[in-house]
């Protein structure tokens, strides 16, 4: 048997179909999950895709985080389920209060697509145990509003605590304090990061390289052994 | 507050008296006469409405059709075509059961007045051609052309159009994977913004707009309509931009990418559930367009009630909204039975869905205001049967003394050092620099298909994730060229597409253009259209690969300054396994380099000519498609087989510009030598056509070269990847890190 994970369809995700591609690469069987669906059919994990949830012309997931399925997700996660927030995933995360912070408008003002270097910072999580910590990565990072923010006081904590699960190398690409590309909640089932790990399963597709399956594979091991 | 009579066709045939304003609505006095005739009486306002938007030079092509013609009288032999000229777009055979639809259009004039929602709803426009057709789009491309890059409205349209492009584009979750962008004086004032998008279907799925089949229902569904756009398919295309007459601003429609991603969604599924009997996209002239070509396109008539039109703005008058160019709108016909499950779906996606009309079996459309009918026409005469031009057409006097003016004889660099600045000068300047900054602005890497993106030749989308089928789409054009010898221009457009796609390892097998073309008034501008028209129907004849569909855009100048011409040529390739791309970058050290094809000293119209001298005068390069086949041929059959591991198309910038890039992108030198009978200048810089600089791996030395030389295409080895610079033995070295500096810097500092 393997793990089952679930991967959200807002209205306006692009990458739903990435990610489970992704899954399916890792060898988990993925599950599509509809917004205004509240139920999350007995997933073991759950992936927020990036995208532009609900056209974020308000603020990238002020909507999304209101949605019937994420009634559940935030309920759910609070318990300890898995969750993966990507890019607009990530945002939504934040928006839910499920991960600290929020994300701002990139400081350059302009769309970035690029594959980005990374540290992983914390290989302790659901999704990163098969990194090894200080591991650098190269992970596609593409968005509009990726400045990570947080006021100073929970950024102390989210270092102090270790839960800066991924930073920004040779180059901050949107302005994030203290070069944050990704963080953890305390418990390490909540996991928010900017850049794209779905994009970079595959050799020759996107980036040309694997860098991102071992999210995938991280949360399948931790699922099937638990 | 007194109300004037509706304006029915009843009304219209008691007042044949009232003075309607047709010469406002851009229509001339043959056109109108012609109307009446059509008619048998005065139009209603709404039908004047639509007679002007769809006999407008955007909708009708009235002064380009008698020439286009030819792509189809020329169209090669092609089992590949599945749908041809006139659909909504082209569709070709790729295999394995896939087809792919493609096609570039215009969005020039409304992205001059207002950049980024002008360029932002030219993709919207083209990705709901690809949607229209049954695919869902995999893919967009943007060629793009500028002012000066230095000069000050550049720095106002440019980062508008691209932040418009990628506001767009990346927000539907499409990958930008190719175009252009250049800059020239000639397009100051008038950019050009075309827009190409591909799409993937199975066989079995193509749709077309037709509406047939008495009682199905006419479903409109999307955005509701609003003010925004009136009148602009016919005023922004048919008029040039002049400070005289009032601002053209309103004109001008404002995109909502997400509401297009629902509508993208939506379609898919109603499709995919194959309750579409046709469809049609509302892009230029709207409702009206939709209207009348799904029912001259059908088997019967059309009968619509106006009044069920979901408004955004309720004081909209029936031919407002006739004429609007609302964005994110489609329009569908259902049989009657199936009417409710497509409403389910369109609800299940938020997206509003009203019935507004049903197929007849009689002849005529029939459009309803409050009770009243406003309407009565045979839609053919609205769609189809517009007026066609054969406009004069004369050689331009200019022609003769600009072709005499070669640029063979500038002066050349007299020294090594003064070689080496000029390799700098061209790999810096504004045409020949890195546009990362630029195409770092798009997505290139959702839907998780992506093979090769821009910078590379072409772009490449992997379509079957089992097998490895692909497609790799190019788009090329040189104004430049094409202004010293519109025939040749267009051939040399059409062969550096062709080429770009087999330099990446894909079979070409269909071309799209979008013609960018000065006043048709100008019977220069008219022998450069006609001439160049000829010439890419005659090249595509000679190299197999049809004309799919594409776009015209006339009226591309400002008072007497037209732009060059400019044939902007897309093809479209297959390759049967993606794996075996090849790509630009150099990828091992010690690998020999090859270049391919015969080199002349030929410099007119140059990258050189241009950055060194700021010339332009000569003659093009010399065209030979049949060389161009074998090149491909030969590029082809080395991927398939693994003797290439790298590979670049020769254009524009010459040789150098090319083994510069794949230095950079493959962060690895190279050292060059001169080749027996060629001298160092002509090495770098020459711009004959049907070339490319390929890296062979020392194992495959032996096979590539006999492969060859059986095929008889010449080859020379010109050096090897080493080092971290590009060193030409005897004259000069350059390190990446100054050539990364001068090819990578500008853009930004310009633009940023």
């Amino acid at each position: 048997m393997t793990a089952r994970i679930g991967v959200v369809t807002f209205p306006g995700s692009l990458d739903d179909r990435d990610t489970q591609r992704a899954i399916r690469l890792a060898g988990a069987e993925p599950v599509a999950l509809w917004h205004k669906d509240k139920n999350l059919h007995q997933v073991d994990a759950v992936v927020l895709p990036g995208g532009f949830s609900y056209g974020d012309y308000l603020r990238a997931g002020a909507i999304s985080r209101f949605s019937p399925v994420m009634e559940t997700v935030i309920e759910q996660a609070k318990a300890g389920l898995p969750v993966l927030g990507i890019c607009n995933g990530f945002q939504v995360l934040t928006e839910a209060h499920l991960l600290p912070g929020g994300m701002l408008g990139n400081d350059h003002l302009h769309f970035i697509c690029r594959d980005q270097k990374l540290r992983v910072e914390n290989a302790d999580t659901a999704w990163t145990a098969d990194y090894s910590a200080g591991q650098e990565i190269h992970i596609p990072l593409k968005n509009m509003d990726g400045r990570y923010v947080a006021d100073r006081y929970t950024l102390d904590e989210l270092e102090a605590e270790g839960r800066v699960a991924f930073r920004y190398l040779d180059f901050n690409p949107n302005g994030s304090l203290n070069d944050i590309a990704g963080i953890t909640n305390e418990a390490g089932n909540v996991v928010g990061l900017m850049p794209h790990p779905e994009h970079a399963v595959e050799p020759l597709i996107g980036s040309g390289r694997t860098d991102g399956l071992p999210f995938f594979t991280s949360i399948l091991k931790k699922l099937v052994t638990a | 507050m007194s109300r004037t009579p509706l304006d029915t066709v009843e009304h219209a045939a008691a007042t044949p008296d009232v003075e309607l304003p047709w010469a406002e609505l851009g229509l001339k006095k043959d056109e109108y006469e012609r109307i009446l005739e059509i008619l048998g009486r005065r139009p209603t306002g709404a039908e004047l409405a639509m007679y002007s938007v769809m006999w407008s030079e955007h909708c009708s092509y009235k002064s380009s059709k008698v020439h286009l013609r030819q792509f189809g009288e020329k169209a090669p032999q092609s089992d590949a075509l599945l749908v041809g000229i006139g659909e909504n777009a082209g569709v070709v055979d790729v295999g394995q059961g896939y087809a792919v639809t493609f096609k570039v259009e215009s969005h020039n004039h409304p992205s001059y007045v207002e950049p980024y929602q002008g360029a932002a709803t030219g993709v919207g426009g083209i990705v709901r051609d690809i949607i229209a057709m049954g695919a869902r789009p995999v893919a967009v491309v943007d060629p793009l052309r500028f002012g000066a890059a230095d000069h000050p409205d550049t720095k106002r349209v440019l980062p508008g159009v691209v932040a418009g492009i990628g506001g767009y584009g990346n927000c539907l979750g499409l990958p930008n994977i190719g175009g252009e962008v250049v800059f020239d004086a000639c397009y100051q004032g008038n950019p050009l913004v075309n827009a190409g998008a591909i799409g993937v279907m199975r066989h079995e799925d193509i749709h077309l707009a037709k509406a047939s089949g008495s009682g199905n229902k006419v479903i409109l569904y999307g955005a509701r309509t609003g003010g925004d756009g009136i009148g602009g398919a016919s005023i922004l295309a048919s008029e040039t931009f002049d400070d005289a007459k009032p601002s053209k601003r309103p004109a001008v429609q404002v995109g909502d990418p997400f509401q297009e991603k629902l509508l993208i969604e939506c379609t898919l599924e109603a499709f995919k559930e194959k309750l579409v009997v046709g469809i049609q996209d509302l892009g230029a002239a709207g409702l009206s367009c939709a209207t009348s070509e799904l029912a001259s396109n059908g088997s019967g008539g059309m009968r619509v009630t106006l009044d069920d039109v979901p408004l955004r703005d309720s004081t909209l008058s029936p031919e407002e909204i006739l004429m609007s160019e609302s964005q994110e709108r489609m329009c569908a016909v259902v049989e009657p039975e199936k009417v409710d499950r497509f409403l389910e779906i369109c609800d299940k996606w938020d997206v509003i869905a009203t019935v507004i009309g049903e197929v007849t079996d009689g002849d005529r459309l029939e459009i309803y205001w409050h009770g009243g009918k406003i309407v009565d026409v045979d839609p053919r005469t609205v769609a189809h049967e517009g007026p066609v031009y054969e406009r004069p057409l004369a050689r331009p006097d200019w022609q003769d003394a600009l072709q005499a003016d070669d640029a063979n004889k500038l002066a050349r660099p007299a020294s090594s050092e003064e070689l080496r600045a000029q390799v700098l000068q061209l790999v810096g300047s504004p045409n020949q620099a890195s546009k990362k900054w630029i195409t770092s602005q798009y997505d290139h890497f959702v839907q998780g298909n992506t093979v090769l993106a821009q910078p590379e030749d072409s772009g490449m989308i992997r379509i079957d994730e089992e097998s490895g089928l692909g497609v790799a789409i190019a788009t090329d054009g040189n104004g430049r060229y094409a202004k010293l010898d519109p025939y040749a221009g267009a051939q040399l457009a059409l062969a550096e597409a062709y080429r770009n796609v087999a330099t990446t390892g894909a079979k070409p097998l269909a071309v799209s253009d979008c013609l960018n073309f000065g006043s048709p008034e100008d019977p220069a501008v008219m022998w450069q259209f006609a001439e160049a028209i000829r010439g890419l129907a005659d090249g595509c004849q000679q190299l197999g690969t049809p004309v799919t569909g594409g776009n015209v855009s006339l009226y591309n100048q400002t008072g007497e300054a037209a732009i060059h011409p400019t044939p902007v040529v897309a093809v479209l390739g297959v390759i049967d396994d993606v794996t075996r791309r090849t790509p630009v970058a150099f990828q091992e050290e010690g690998q020999l380099l090859y270049l391919l094809g015969d080199t002349r000293e030929e410099f007119s119209g140059s990258a050189w000519s241009q950055v060194v001298h700021d010339h332009l005068g000569g003659l093009p390069p010399k065209v030979d498609l049949e060389r161009e086949r074998l090149l491909g041929e030969i590029l082809i059959s080395a991927s398939r087989d693994g003797m290439i591991d790298s590979a670049h198309d020769l254009s524009d910038g010459g040789l150098i510009q090319a083994v510069v890039e794949s230095a950079l992108l493959g962060g690895k030198g190279a050292r060059l030598v001169v080749p027996d009978g060629l001298d160092a200048f002509t090495l770098l810089f020459s711009e004959s056509a049907g070339r490319a600089v390929v890296a062979v791996p020392r194992s495959e030395e032996v096979r590539f070269n006999d492969m060859c030389g059986a095929r008889g295409l010449p080859v020379t080895r010109i050096g090897v990847v080493d080092g971290d610079t590009v060193e030409l033995q005897g004259e000069f070295e350059l390190s990446l890190q100054e050539l990364r500096e001068a090819h990578e810097g500008t853009i930004e500092a310009l633009l940023a």
